[in-house]
């Protein structure tokens, strides 16, 4: 097929329909980070700068606990996760929240600077080098006929989707998560029924950062981690909470979906550095056509 | 009107004495006293603007007084966080509800009862549900799609859920057609028969002061009047600034 010079290939079925499947694996990993991304930004209606540094520097943190202690990477998610989540309700609690006086556009700013500061603390102590985690299943995996799926890329989309499913339950089922979503909707009727916002929005900068560490233990088999390592992953979650609409979790998830199979398909049909073109394609028919996202409600 | 709780022992059970509050360089109270005694209805009566919201929001915890005292059942409140001022029974139902628009009739309520911990829950709930059967009705209904009426329900309600000692109800009348005005004002009564102290702050003058023990007037930035709610009712200077008489 010819379109306007470009040469488009044309494939079978099969290669149409792996290339697909992997879309999906790939998807999930998205929805997570951006699982992290869309539930700060509705309690705290802000978008996340340092999102993408944190994942980075989660990807570290399971290099460094492999290479130094050998503890395989899903393992590391016992750690990682309590550990990101940490990491996150201190930064919200004792740098963000701080300084930011309660101001929206301050806390976006300084989110902005954290995560200047910790990419530029990661170049600096372990260089730009890429480190990955090497693991004797990487290649292993499943065939399904059409495509053959690597473990690692089984285990995203199972960790991802009991993840969601884990967090919608504790949004819904535990007082501390309906805590956030009252907090997210009315922070002063939260107040008054004596919920502490501040303590809620830690948790909720906690939660989200759990979410990158938890991505970065699945990511860790795969992908090779540097410091700007962050950018890619964060640029397209932010895409896929546009899509699915600013704080949705279905959203996160039904837009991660999307997006990692329009990536695929694209890189099939346009090439590896064309491919990616799709999801700004996307974007920029989001903003122009639906800008509250597939399941955004409109802001009141 | 004779009071069964009369007989008790009265103490104050809030305490406000001498208290500036503002924003920024605007000062909006400026030494205001004012009690509440147990078991009482008080009226705070008082325009658009007088200061009656900021006087509640520094007596729930969300701004800091510049001057004064806060007593609450003794102890004074002042600098405390607003969970300490919930969890020690002072509840601010506040103007225009503030209900969880997101969340269910019932998720509303159990985020009442936030402080009461999940043991308490079930006893207050029925209690909330023996008020207001209307919202046992609606249980699973989003908090944003009710009606006025059953939004200020719902914010009584999900402030009984923190079995208050004190009830500051903030124009809880605000919006509501005739008839539920009416059906509000018995309610306030009879929450107040049950043995519940309420910080009435309201516009409508007359009703408030037919329910009321006492009431105060808030008049640019203090309390200009005060007294028996039988005695405001005959004061001059209230017939003509608020009732037009």
């Amino acid at each position: 097929m010819d379109i306007l010079g470009f040469q488009i290939p044309t494939y079978g079925w099969q290669t149409v329909t792996g290339s697909a499947i992997s879309g999906v694996f790939l998807g999930s990993i998205y929805a997570l980070v951006a699982l992290g991304l869309t539930l700060i930004y509705g309690v705290l209606h802000i978008i996340n700068f340092a999102h993408g540094s944190l994942l980075m520097l989660s990807m570290y943190a399971v290099f460094f606990l492999w290479a130094g202690l050998g503890i395989d990477p899903y393992l590391a998610m016992l750690l990682v996760v309590p550990g990101g989540y940490l990491f996150g309700y201190v930064l919200q609690r004792s740098v963000i929240g701080q300084v930011s006086h309660g101001r929206d556009e301050i806390i976006l700013l300084v989110t902005l600077g954290v995560a200047i500061v910790i990419e530029n603390a990661a170049l600096f102590f372990f260089s730009a080098d890429e480190r990955s985690v090497q693991v004797p299943y990487d290649l292993d995996g499943l065939d399904l006929g059409v495509t053959f799926v690597v473990y690692p890329e089984l285990v995203a989309l199972a960790g991802s989707l009991l993840i969601t499913l884990g967090l919608w339950l504790f949004m819904t089922r535990t007082d501390t998560g309906k805590a956030i979503r009252a907090v997210a909707k009315e922070r002063e009727g939260a107040r008054l029924v004596g919920i502490n916002v501040e303590h809620i929005f830690a948790v909720s900068f906690g939660i989200g950062t759990a979410c990158v560490a938890a991505a970065a233990s699945l990511l860790a088999p795969t992908y090779a981690v540097h410091p700007q390592f962050g950018y890619l992953f964060v640029l397209i979650a932010f895409t896929v909470v546009v899509l699915g609409g600013m704080g949705s979790f279905v959203g996160a998830l039904a837009g991660g979906f999307v997006i990692g199979i329009t990536e695929q398909l694209g890189r099939l049909y346009l090439g590896e550095s064309l491919g990616l073109i799709t999801i700004s394609v996307i974007f920029i028919l989001i903003l122009l056509f639906r800008p509250t996202g597939l399941f955004g409600q409109t802001p009141h | 009107m004779v009071r069964r709780h009369a007989s008790l022992t009265v103490k104050s059970m809030l305490e406000v004495t001498g208290l500036h509050a503002g924003y920024d360089s605007l000062d909006v109270l400026h030494g205001v006293d004012l009690a509440v005694d147990e078991g009482q209805v008080v009226a705070l009566l008082g325009s658009n603007g007088a200061g009656k919201s900021t006087l509640n929001n520094t007596l729930s915890g969300i701004i800091r007084p510049r001057l004064g005292s806060i007593r609450f059942s003794g102890k004074d409140i002042v600098g405390t966080s607003p969970e300490y001022i919930v969890a020690s029974g002072l509840i601010h139902v506040p103007e225009g509800r503030r209900i969880f628009p997101n969340m269910s009739v019932l998720e509303n309520l159990e985020m009442g009862g936030y402080r009461r911990g999940r043991k308490c829950r079930a006893r207050n709930m029925a209690r909330v549900t023996e008020v207001f059967p209307r919202l046992a009705e609606r249980f699973s209904q989003l908090g944003g799609t009710l009606s006025g009426g059953e939004q200020q329900m719902l914010a009584i309600g999900r402030g009984m859920m923190s079995e208050p000692r004190l009830l500051i109800l903030d124009e809880p009348s605000l919006g509501l057609s005739p008839l539920l005005v009416e059906e509000m004002f018995t309610l306030i009564g009879q929450l107040n028969e049950q043995g519940l102290s309420v910080l009435l702050v309201e516009q409508n003058v007359f009703q408030s002061l037919a329910i009321a023990d006492r009431a105060y007037v808030l008049e640019n930035v203090s309390v200009t009047l005060q007294g028996a709610s039988a005695d405001l009712l005959d004061d001059a200077q209230l017939r003509r600034s608020y009732l037009g008489m």
